[in-house]
This record gives structure tokens, sequence and C-alpha cells, in this order.
């Protein structure tokens, strides 16, 4: 969520609004080139021509933080990259939205119950939109994962939400 | 043994009489017949640093390469009689052979000399050997855990760290969407 969301009454600019800014942030989904493990092999996959994250306009892998929209979580979280990734999430400027891929980010995976140094689940570190599961996921599988975070983009609204509307109301 | 390898003990029992390197084949063959091709040669911690430097720089043995640095732990293992054995693997490009070196130390405190001053590249390997096995490299430049962070207290690849951890985790703050 950025500045200009939940800000405005609804209406039909704001409408229209939403929908020409929502249409160009779901469109180029700029992602992060950051692979952990054996999950960024299938990453990769989808970045090359056989699967083509392209034509969702996500084939741009960015090689700094401060381009990116997305962090693709593919792989194992340590301990010690925990806290790299969560200043990497830091760098990244607003809208930012992060993928959790493969079973290892998501709840710790095959280290869940004894491994010693891998981080159970990667939204204890960032939030996490998408979770991708699979160890490895399949690449359709990411890819169905970006359509689920392009739908999430799409419901976004600059429109101040009911709840909050309620909220408001009620304090006032 | 190979006829280089025969040269590089001859040139070392030559510049150090007074250590007994013992060279011995680095394992067993499964089939019964020895490994007769590769030799390590037993050097004690205080001489290491003497030894090594003569294994870099002298004309018989011109060893450029350190290709790999670990460590083994003999806790249990059927006649061992030291704890750890920190493990050289040397390599002559200009020669064209080998030798392996160990280095064997034991509790409570492992510590051996850091080669970082013969081979810059062993900076990284004795790092993960500390972090891995708590051996303590004197006069390393920068003696920190490689691979697990830094409040980690355990050394997990030694012999008696239990198979499914202690349980030791980090604290580091939650992020949220709010928190930012
Ligand atoms: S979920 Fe499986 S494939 Fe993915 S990083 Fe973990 S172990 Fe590797």
């Amino acid at each position: 969520m950025s500045w200009i969301d939940n800000k405005f009454e609804e209406g039909l600019i704001v409408t229209s609004l939403d929908w020409a800014i929502n249409w160009g942030r779901q469109n180029s989904i700029w992602p992060m080139t950051f692979g952990l493990a054996c999950c960024a092999i299938e990453m990769m996959a989808v970045g090359a021509s056989r699967f083509d994250i392209d034509r969702f306009g996500a084939g741009a892998f960015r090689a700094s933080p401060r381009q990116s929209d997305l962090m693709i979580v593919a792989g194992t979280v340590t301990y010690k990259m925990a806290s790299r990734l969560k200043r990497l999430y830091n760098q990244m400027p607003d809208p930012k939205y992060v993928i959790a891929m493969g079973a290892c980010t998501i709840g710790g995976g095959p280290y869940f119950k004894h491994g010693y140094h891998v981080v159970k689940g990667v939204d204890l570190v960032v939030p996490v939109d998408v979770y991708v599961p699979g160890c490895p996921p399949r690449p359709e599988a990411l890819i169905e994962g970006l359509m689920r975070l392009q739908d999430k983009i799409r419901h976004q609204t600059r429109a101040k939400d009911p709840i909050s509307r309620v909220k408001e109301e009620v304090l006032n | 043994m190979h006829e280089a390898t025969q040269q590089v003990i001859s040139a070392l029992s030559e510049g150090f009489s007074d250590v007994d390197f013992s060279p011995s084949p680095l394992m067993d063959r499964a089939d019964g017949a020895v490994g007769a091709e590769q030799i390590y040669v037993r050097v004690p911690a205080d001489r290491l640093l003497e030894v090594m430097r003569f294994l870099r720089n002298s004309e018989a043995c011109a060893f450029e390469q350190l290709c790999d640095l670990t460590c083994v732990d003999y806790l249990n293992f059927p006649k061992a009689t030291d704890r750890y054995g920190v493990v050289y693997s040397l390599l002559s490009l200009s020669r064209n052979h080998r030798i392996w070196v160990k280095c064997f130390v034991n509790d409570p405190s492992p510590e051996v000399p850091s080669v970082t001053g013969v081979w810059a590249g062993a900076e990284w390997m004795e790092r993960e050997v500390w972090d891995m096995f708590g051996v303590r490299f004197s006069d390393h430049p920068d003696l920190r855990r490689i691979l697990t962070w830094e409040a980690f207290e355990a050394h997990p690849l030694r012999k008696d760290y239990p198979l499914r951890g202690r349980g030791e985790r980090e604290d580091y703050e939650v992020l949220t969407r709010e928190s930012r």
C-alpha cells in the first residue's frame, strides 16, 4: 500500500484513476534478481523462453532492489540471510510485493523440524502477498502465483475502504 | 608413492629434521589396496606456519595453490588419538603434484595458526572451519562466523552437536506492513 491508497472518497474520477494505475502496476511487476536455493532454478526457468514470465510483464529481473516491485523469495531462507533479506525488502520502493515460493520459504519446508539454521517461514521476516507451495513449485505454479498477485493489485483502490470509512464516522 | 610426492617428503624431512611427518596414505581403498598416490603428512600446530611457508616457497615443493582447507572431528573415530584434524589440500601448478597436510588439535581450546599470510584464499575457508567446528585460527585478519548468524553459539559440524539441533533461534524483529 502506498501513500496514495485509501485516501479518497469513491467516485467516477477515483475509480477511473484506479483502473489506470492498477493496469499499469499489474502489467509491469518487475521482480528482483533474488534466488536463494533450488527453487531459484525453477524461477529461472520461468524467466526463460519456455515459460516466459515476460508475457505477464514481469520478465525484467532487476539487479537492484531500488528498481524492483516484487521480491520472489525463491529458496531456503537461513537465519543469516533473513537479516539481509529484510534489508533488501526495506530498500525496495513502494508499492512492493512479496511472493513466497516453495515449502522452505512458506514454513521451513524440509528443515522445519530439525534444521538449526532455517527460518520457519519468511512471513516471520517480511509480509508476504502470495504463497506458492511446492518443493520446488512447477514453473506454471509460479506463473499462477504471479497471476494471483495481479488479481490482488487489480482490486486495490485509491478510495477509502468501507471499514476505515465506518471507523472514521464512529470516531468523529 | 609417486616420485614427486617422494621428493616433497624428502625435502620436508631435510628442512625440518626435528618434525615427525609420518607420511601415510589419505585413505584405504575399499578393495583393500592402499591409495598410494595420495599422501598426507602430520604437522604439529606450533610448526605449521613454518612448514607451510616452506611448502609454498621452496623450489622442490612450490605448492602455489591451497585447494581446500577443512576439518574433521575424530570424536569416537576408531583408533583416533586427537579430536580435530585441520586438513590442508595443496596443489603445485608448476610441478603438478599434490600433498595433504593434517594438523591435529584438541579441546578445550583448539587453535592453529592462520595460513592467510601464505595463501590469501584461506581466509574464508578458515572462517568456515571456525564457524562449523570451533577451531580458532590465531592471527586471522577477520575471524567471524561465515555461514550461521552472528549470535549463534554452537559449532554444528562437531560430532557432539545433536543431529536435531538445540533449538537455537535468532531473535529478529518481525516486519509487518504497518511497522514500516
Ligand atoms: S522448497 Fe524445496 S526446492 Fe525449494 S528451496 Fe526448499 S528444498 Fe529447495
